[in-house]
């Protein structure tokens, strides 16, 4: 037997619906275990469709205890009174009297009835509303019809008002408001009524363009549940738009007009863009000129802030971040200013990198930023160069924000990175000192990112800057940051937890020398030669520490002939060398070393100097990383 | 084709036809028509009711000179207000544009999550902005909080913007070309206002006479407000006038605002003054109705 259940929902915000289908999958394979289950929805439904669900719940078999066999015939029949029975029904289990009881599983349908409303109900959403009244049902948009059947059959509920049946809803304009529909019918009568159930054939469509397109993903997911019958069209703007910056016009078409933006094939914006329309056609052209008017107000708008902020330069406009603010304990954007510049001459930067820290946060105070806050930093960086500033400290100013996620680059110029760094620094810091630190979930002021970014510029330019001391001795903020380099190498650079356990164990400073020594753990870590090593020095290391004593000078005449000597002469010889090389002769060594000599002597003597020839040892040879945080496999 | 005019009849007339008491603007500045009693106290209490009315909407921040094709100091709202929101509430409104002659069948429409909010009013909802072909042309909003009060009943608030849906109908790149009737442009009814608006919002408006302003206003209702609570006649009790000296408070912040006389760090402060004003009124009036 199949189920169907379709929850029709005025227009769900796009980004939601992924994790309100994946929740539902869970919820329902759960609930029906060993069924297929298929999630589905458009803008306005989340389907869920089961097959092969079974027609009852399984039987419900418990096993009551009674008196045990020889008991006081009154308690036994009072046993079985209780559950209504003569003492003849009872069973015998283990020389007692037992009860099995059993209840027969409910019928899916009545199960289905009861439980349906409380599964819509727990379907989590970012945001939710009431509609129905106060302290009412709540989700994410009202609610206007749902399909429940299983088989044949409607299963019957009530939710915020609406009762379950058989009657879906096509799309607002081409489709019928209502018509029945059977679990073998469903997918086909939307399609009649132009609802295309299946995201993937709505990204197809969107796709399937004559045009090569730039095909932004994001875009692309939030069109596919944006619509429920979506068709490409292509647009065209005047090639004089073209004198604005790039970043402007893909930005309004992105993210305020939700177009794809074409480009040439040298990578230069194309005069064109994709939309997807919510409809099936566009014959007459109607939502292809109204789109190409829409953008052409928009492009306007941005010629209009652009030219009206040139009315006053960048350097001009320093003093006026003083009415900025940058955070309320934390001053305004002037005193940040001045504070990142700084900071940009104490990390070695030159006077270019000095003049676009002055001038970084200028563009704060343009009405381009105030219309595409998403492009600060960029605009101030173009506005730099127009206004004939020098390239260095254009390109520093037009990459400070950079690199805003873990998957963007690094800034592309020295003095970039140097103030990309200042300005996370002196936010980190500032944050830190004034008691707003993330916790949790919780990081209004994107601290991590901010934190993870210097890890990252610091490494992939190699910048041998002494990371700690920057972070100006705050025990919270190095120990934030510790967490942020374990991430960083872990999860980001895919290295094995316990090599980077290894590796920051003798110190994570210099996070670009951290960097080497993980490069050479890692390709020494499949020789032959190094868990053995690695085992060995945790066991030197558990017996230094219990052993509880202070290093010495190792005495040659209390050495015993021997693997002891040997030991001793062999590390000698290596000292100094690389790990790599070292390895291969200490291993047999000291493995012969542990089979054939006693560390604890009964002559203090040579148990003292025993217990330091393992510590000079250990202190010798793990420079690169301290091999006992190595998990072994053995 | 219709007139600006024309656009604002038909509409008047499609809400009037299901139940909407058809209001004339309210007679004061206000940045919304969300602002006007008739939205923001009416949505408050168990009362259903329904009305719609164009309020003239003064954005001392947007003004342009008259320059901006797009972008005006007063521009028209088309306010309707659903209490409580019908079940249909969304084909109504489709309805509407039909019934402006928009063949929904040949245009794009798309309902974008655009979750509404005022700070200086204390209220929220949730909704989206109606996007035609890529054009915002109507905020929809469920109204969940008002005045910092939980709503018994869920309104859905309409906002249409009048001169950008007429430019779409019209086809003009400039609301200033709109025919606000045959023969005569929008340009030619209120140029002048844009323009002399701009130029005193931005340049001539004396900033130490509007704190003053705003302070006198922000005392008077605080006067007002501090009397209700002991006043023995609730019913007879001028909450109505109380709420004008808020809605004065609030035109002058936007205008101090434009005036560029309101620092970010004093923002906040600013408008949580007209906040606990707003919420004064809202919470006397849930009392003086019930």
């Amino acid at each position: 037997m199949n189920f169907l259940l379709e929850i029709g929902v005025e227009e769900i915000p796009d980004w939601m619906i992924p994790g309100a289908l994946a929740d539902l999958k869970k919820r329902f394979e759960v609930l029906f275990t060993g069924a297929v289950t298929k999630v589905d929805a458009t803008a306005r439904r989340l389907t869920v469709r089961c097959l092969d669900v079974p027609e009852r719940q399984n039987d419900l078999v418990t096993t009551r205890q009674g008196p045990k066999v020889g008991s006081n015939p009154a308690a036994v029949s009072g046993f079985a009174k209780k559950w209504g029975l003569q003492p003849g029904d009872l069973h015998i289990s283990d020389d007692r009297y037992v009860y099995i009881e059993k209840v027969q599983g409910l019928e899916t349908k009545s199960m289905l009835a009861e439980t349906l409303p409380d599964q819509i109900a727990s379907i989590p959403w970012p945001k939710t509303m009431y509609w129905t009244a106060k302290s009412g049902f709540r989700f994410i948009r009202p609610i206007r019809w749902v399909v429940a059947l299983l088989g044949d059959e409607v299963v019957p509920f009530e939710i915020a008002g609406v009762r379950s049946g058989n009657e879906s809803s096509g799309h607002r304009r081409l489709g019928a408001a209502k018509f029945p529909v059977t679990i073998d019918n469903y997918e086909q009568k939307l399609r009649e009524n132009f609802v295309l159930l299946s995201a993937e054939e709505r990204r197809a469509r969107i796709r399937a363009v004559g045009i090569k397109y730039k095909c932004d993903t994001a875009l692309l997911e939030t069109l596919t549940y944006l619509t429920e019958w979506p068709t490409p069209i292509i647009g065209e703007f005047d090639p004089s738009y073209l004198t604005l910056p790039k970043e402007v016009l893909s930005t309004v078409m992105r993210h305020h007009q939700k177009y794809f933006s074409v480009e040439n094939d040298d990578g230069t914006l194309a005069p064109k863009f994709v939309a997807a329309m919510n409809i099936d056609s566009d014959a007459e052209g109607i939502v292809k000129r109204g789109n190409e008017r829409v953008l052409r107000a928009r492009f306007n708008d941005a010629r209009f802030f652009w030219d009206a902020d040139q009315k006053k330069k960048l350097a001009d406009r320093v003093s006026d971040l003083a009415n900025v603010t940058f955070q309320a304990k934390l001053g305004s954007y002037l005193e940040k200013t001045k504070r990142v510049m700084t900071l940009v001459e104490q990390l070695g930067g030159d006077a270019f990198a000095v003049r676009a820290a002055e001038l970084a946060k200028c563009d704060l105070t343009t009405e381009l930023v105030k219309e595409f806050t998403e492009l600060q930093g960029q605009i101030g960086g173009l506005y730099a160069r127009a206004q004939g500033e020098p390239e260095e400290v254009a390109a520093a100013i037009y990459d400070q924000y950079k690199p805003v996620s873990m998957e963007d680059s690094i800034p592309n110029t020295h003095s970039g990175r140097l103030l990309s760094l200042a300005d996370k620094l002196d936010t980190l810091i500032g944050c830190f000192s004034v008691g707003m630190i993330p916790t949790g979930s919780k990081d209004p002021f994107a601290l991590r990112r901010a934190a993870q970014g210097i890890v990252k510029i610091l490494v992939e330019s190699s910048m041998e800057l002494p990371l700690v001391s920057l972070l100006g001795g705050t025990a919270d903020l190095i120990a934030f940051f510790e967490d942020r380099v374990r991430f960083y190498f872990k999860d980001i650079r895919n290295f094995k937890y316990d090599e980077v356990n290894a590796a920051m164990a003798i110190g994570w400073g210099n996070l670009v020398d951290l960097e080497r020594r993980l490069i050479r753990i890692q390709a020494i870590r499949p020789t032959p030669d190094f868990e053995p090593i690695a085992a060995s020095f945790k066991r030197i290391k558990n017996i230094l520490r219990q052993a509880n004593f202070e290093e010495s000078e190792v005495e040659e005449q209390l050495l015993e002939p021997g693997p002891e000597r040997d030991l001793y002469e062999r590390a000698g010889s290596v000292a100094g060398q690389p790990i790599e090389q070292a390895i291969a002769v200490l291993r047999p060594r000291i493995d012969l070393f542990f089979d054939k000599v006693m560390v604890n002597s009964p002559d203090p003597a040579i148990r003292q100097n025993r217990l330091s020839l393992l510590s000079k040892l250990l202190r010798e040879f793990s420079t690169i990383a301290d091999f006992s945080e190595i998990i072994t496999s053995s | 084709m219709s007139t600006f005019q024309q656009i604002i009849f038909q509409l008047k007339n499609y809400w009037a036809e299901r139940g909407c008491i058809i209001q004339e603007p309210f007679d004061m500045e206000v940045g919304a028509g969300t602002m006007c009693p008739e939205t923001f106290l009416r949505v408050l209490g168990p009362k259903p009711y329904r009305t719609a009315y164009v309020q003239p909407s003064r954005r001392p921040a947007d003004g342009r000179y008259g320059e901006n094709p797009n972008r005006l100091y007063k521009h028209s709202q088309l306010q309707v207000i659903l209490k409580p929101a019908p079940e249909d509430v969304i084909e109504q409104y489709l309805g509407s544009l039909e019934a402006i002659g928009i063949d929904l069948r040949k245009h794009d429409l798309k309902l974008e999550e655009d979750n509404w909010e005022s700070p200086t009013l204390g209220a929220w909802g949730v909704g989206w902005q109606v996007m035609l072909d890529g054009l915002e042309i109507t905020q929809f909003t469920y109204f969940q909080q008002c005045g910092g009060i939980d709503l018994e009943v869920v309104p859905a608030e309409l906002t249409y913007g009048l001169e950008r849906l007429s430019a779409f109908l019209q086809v003009k790149d400039s609301v200033y070309d709109i025919d606000w009737v045959d023969g005569v442009t929008y340009g030619d009814v209120r140029f002048r206002d844009e323009l002399q608006y701009s130029v005193y919002n931005f340049e001539m408006a004396d900033v130490e006479t509007l704190w003053k302003l705003f302070g006198l206003h922000e005392k008077e209702a605080q006067r007002l407000l501090s009397l209700f609570p002991k006043s023995a006649e609730k019913e007879r009790f001028p909450l109505l006038p109380t709420y004008d000296h808020v809605l004065k408070c609030s035109h002058l912040f936007n205008t101090l605002d434009a005036r560029g006389a309101i620092s970010v760090t004093e923002r906040v402060g600013v408008i949580r003054r007209v906040r606990e004003l707003a919420v004064g009124v809202a919470g006397a009036w849930v009392d003086q109705s019930a």
